[in-house]
């Protein structure tokens, strides 16, 4: 994904109502109305909320004038949260060359204290 | 390669994300680790052609610290902080700004060592402005961000894993 609509995405996941739009059209399509519903929120509040969900390529909308429903795009969701799971490998990987790094000075430890215990006993 | 522990990340706040991993070290040894320059070396951010080329920590509160990465196209990436308490081998707190910042603000790292039966439970905890900077660092960006800073993550890994 480009940078750029990477950035738009994230911007677009930032928010907490935008993420509950989201997990409600996880599970089906919706109209405004509908997706308004569990929200204390106007209308027009919840459309300007889509329409960032809408340049971030995260949400879709009908052209039927009627009822516009909306639904999920779930590839740029899918790249989005992709990054975290970059974030946990890469964390993984540092924490696995950690872990050699860790074996190699206890090693290297305990033979100096072998050294250390022989120099005792001459 | 052995793996002591699985890495778990959680939210202990609004504003807060933690990550803990166990280690089969005593923390004597896991504090070197993660405050020596030459160690620090061997395993932060070094792989797919990436090496921490600047590596320098004056350990003591008020002391800085400066991360350079370099990368096999020989792109950079930096960060750097201050030390703001310092408890060896326990506790380590430190401000952390990237030269090429993706989020708003400053975030302080508390990074704790916890050892038991010869084993250290590693946390490192950032705290971010505000919770909407959280959300938008974990939520994503933290790895965007890390990703961004690293030079498209995505692609080094297939190569490197």
């Amino acid at each position: 994904m480009a940078p750029d609509r990477l950035d738009a995405t994230f911007a677009a996941l930032a928010d907490p109502t935008r993420r509950a739009i989201l997990a409600r059209l996880a599970s089906g399509e919706a109209s405004v109305t509908e997706l308004a519903e569990p929200f204390a929120m106007s209308q027009p509040a919840i459309s300007k909320h889509l329409k960032v969900l809408e340049r971030a390529g995260l949400v879709s909308r009908g052209r039927d004038a009627q009822r516009r429903p909306c639904w999920l795009e779930a590839m740029p969701l899918a790249e989005a949260t992709g990054w975290l799971e970059s974030y946990r490998r890469h964390w993984e990987a540092n924490f696995q060359r950690l872990d050699a790094l860790l074996d190699e000075m206890q090693a290297k430890k305990s033979r100096e204290s072998i050294k250390r215990k022989r120099r005792r006993q001459r | 390669m052995k793996t002591v522990g699985s890495l778990t990340i959680t939210t202990p706040s609004d504003r807060e994300i933690a990550m803990s991993r166990i280690f089969d070290a005593p923390r004597t040894l896991v504090f070197d680790a993660y405050t020596k320059p030459e160690l620090l070396k061997r395993w932060l951010g070094v792989f797919g052609g990436w090496s921490l080329e600047v590596c320098e920590i004056d350990l003591k509160v008020g002391g800085r610290y400066r991360y350079v990465w370099r990368g096999a196209k020989g792109n950079e990436m930096g960060m750097r902080g201050v030390i703001r308490e310092l408890v060896p081998p326990e506790r380590i707190v430190s401000t952390e700004t990237f030269d090429d910042p993706w989020y708003e603000g400053e975030a302080v790292g508390t990074v704790t060592f916890v050892e038991r039966g010869g084993k250290t439970t590693l946390t490192i905890s950032m705290h971010y402005a505000s919770k909407e900077i959280r959300d938008t660092v974990f939520g994503s960006p933290m790895e965007h961000g890390v990703a961004a800073s690293f030079d498209k993550l995505a692609e080094l890994l297939p190569s490197s894993a």
